[in-house]
């Protein structure tokens, strides 16, 4: 019992951070029609700024907490340029192609930015453990678990209850969502929505920064991060549904415990296990969990 | 169609380039060797992606020619050239006739989503298989043609340019003459509108299904000849950025002539050894803005700037239809 107990407390770990990158991509699909394969580097990007404000705050011989507040303001801050920057620069100038042109244009943008971060941080390992003893540790049914990994469970539900929110009860979300439904009809109402595709995808870019921060101090950073990471998140919108949110939730939560499961009681087969998952949606349920079959123009 | 060469004019192009690799310096021989296998995977991709598709993952053919031909090449110790390419071609053919069926219902995203997935549940396996050498891989020994050794290395790499020259070769005008074909013709109708070419009588899936079996066979001699060539396979073979690079290739072809798949494969490894050379380091922000260019300016690929555009001159009619004006690029 206590086994699988902790295979699901390891499963619901992974799944936390999982589920904000997952958000940001499948957020950023709903809203602009973009799969977009640049977001396991805006993932990395968040964590390689992380591991450098934390490091400097370390430096100067403040708190870690201060350096946790400082990393998560800082990426923040630096997630919101680049979003908008990319989207007002450049993926403006592809709209109304077609979708899987827009699909190479964001892996063009990938290799750009595979290559930034390596030119930037070097390609040697950077560490940032500091915030990581912020919490302590804690005793949960009779194993022992790091204080920061049990608090990201919350913070990440915390922020899925906050998108759900904004999104369904107020006036900005029902305005993302008209825009999400019928992007010419919006307009003729009035909505400015350029200025809702820039919002949407600068929010994308901020919540895989926002994970890759959070995550910063429990990993190490190198290059190779953030394929790993987009792969892990496209098996997690995918299974969910792209475009969905509760989808995104579920499939977290899946390709989470999938990965706790394997590591616990398999180890040959943890990557495995995820596509084999992705697949077999993909096979059965093409649109993901969560999507309804739309109709199409013939 | 458009009135080309003669399949013998382009036997003979084809010759005459295998002839020219006994002038070039050795270090091109390897090179011209790599860009042809890459453009043989790539050009399947053109092939699949005149019904619309594009396929991500197509790491896992060029993986599977490559295993396949190295167990048997250790297993057996079969070394010959051109048997190792059929063998790729095969196991590629193989794999691609189990899949295609399957994933023809596909289109778009969901596509390319799949064949990604697929190819990295293979590296997935491939990484913890300990049996194969886990992530590390293994290596295999020098090939052979027709029962001569090369011990002189450079007679070996000319052997390989010649194989994997022809071969691509061949390939190319296999492909030019599928492109003008019915069946080629029908390929770009399913692209255009498969529901529309279903009402017409024929089958988009098993169109795009005969579409993606080419294309695994061209992946999996691909593979064996990267095999041959660095003599060594490790699971980054299907790796999600292996397949991307070769969809690279394909887009800045585009599918407007195959010549464009062997100057593009070319282009790419020239700017890859160059920017090695001088720009370590920095290469895939090279490709990056390169990639980003061609998309911009020549969204029809460099194939269009010799290739005349018959299609532009026919006015967007569906301008009426909505909102966005769809132009599918390669």
């Amino acid at each position: 019992m206590n086994f699988f107990l902790t295979i699901i407390v390891d499963g619901l770990i992974q799944a936390s951070w999982l589920f904000i990158v997952a958000l940001g991509l499948t957020l950023v699909f709903g809203v602009l029609k973009i799969l977009n394969i640049a977001h396991g580097s805006f993932y990395a990007i968040g964590a390689y700024v992380a591991a450098t404000v934390v490091t400097l705050v370390a430096a100067h011989r403040l708190p870690p907490s201060v350096g946790f507040v400082a990393m998560l303001f800082a990426v923040a801050l630096i997630a919101a340029a680049v979003g908008l920057l990319l989207e007002r620069g450049l993926l403006k100038m592809f709209y109304g192609r077609d979708e899987v042109v827009l699909l190479l244009v964001t892996y063009a943008v990938f290799l750009i930015l595979e290559d930034v971060t390596k030119l930037i941080w070097g390609v040697n390992p950077i560490y940032a453990t500091q915030p990581y003893e912020l919490f302590g540790n804690l005793e949960f049914a009779g194993l022992y678990y790091v204080g920061y990994d049990l608090v990201l469970i919350p913070i990440s539900a915390a922020i899925g209850f906050a998108i759900w929110f904004g999104l369904n009860r107020t006036i900005m979300g029902k305005i993302v969502l008209a825009v999400i439904h019928n992007e010419e009809m919006s307009v003729s109402m009035g909505v400015r929505v350029n200025r809702v595709y820039a919002f949407a995808f600068a929010f994308g870019v901020l919540l895989a920064a926002l994970a890759g921060a959070l995550t910063a101090p429990k990993i190490s950073m190198q290059p190779g991060l953030s394929s790993d990471v987009i792969i892990l998140s496209f098996a997690i919108v995918v299974i969910g549904g792209l475009g969905s949110v509760e989808g995104a939730a579920v499939g977290a939560i899946l390709v989470g415990l999938a990965r706790a499961a394997s590591v616990h009681l398999m180890p040959q087969a943890e990557l495995f296990m995820i596509y084999l998952i992705m697949a077999g949606v993909l096979l059965f349920r093409p649109e993901g969990l969560f999507k309804r079959e739309t109709a199409r123009r013939i | 169609m458009n009135k080309g060469m003669h399949p013998l004019v382009m036997i003979g192009l084809v010759g005459a380039v295998t002839l020219f690799g006994r002038l070039l310096p050795t270090w091109t021989l390897s090179l011209a060797t790599i860009a042809a296998a890459n453009a043989l995977i790539s050009l399947g991709i053109v092939v699949l992606a005149r019904t619309g598709n594009i396929s991500f993952g197509q790491g896992l053919f060029y993986a599977a020619g490559g295993y396949g031909v190295a167990l048997i090449a250790n297993g057996w110790g079969l070394t010959d050239a051109v048997a190792q390419v059929i063998i790729g071609a095969v196991c590629g053919g193989v794999l691609g006739l189990v899949i295609g069926p399957l994933i023809a219902r596909y289109s778009g995203i969901f596509f390319g989503m799949l064949t990604l997935a697929l190819s990295m549940v293979f590296y997935g396996a491939l990484v913890k298989s300990t049996a194969l050498g886990g992530s590390d891989g293994f290596n295999v020994g020098r090939p052979t043609l027709f029962g001569i050794g090369f011990s002189d290395p450079r007679e070996a790499d000319f052997m390989l340019y010649a194989v994997s020259v022809i071969t691509t070769g061949l390939a190319g005008i296999a492909a030019t003459i599928l492109f003008r074909s019915e069946f080629g013709l029908a390929s770009l109708a399913v692209r255009e509108n498969n529901l529309r070419v279903e009402y017409l009588g024929l089958s988009a899936n098993r169109i795009i299904s005969l579409n993606f079996v080419i294309a695994a066979i061209f992946a999996g001699a691909s593979g064996a000849f990267a095999l041959m060539a660095q003599r060594h396979i490790d699971p980054q073979f299907a790796y999600w950025t292996t397949s991307g690079e070769f969809v690279f290739v394909a887009v800045l072809a585009g599918n407007q002539s195959v010549a464009a798949v062997f100057v593009a494969s070319m282009a790419l490894e020239l700017v890859r050894s160059f920017s090695n050379l001088y720009l370590p380091n920095t290469w895939q922000l090279v490709l990056g803005v390169f990639l980003l260019g061609v998309i911009l300016f020549l969204p029809r690929g460099i194939g269009s700037l010799w290739v005349r555009d018959r299609r532009r001159k026919s006015t967007p009619a569906t301008a009426s239809e909505g909102t966005t004006k769809k132009e599918v690029v390669l």
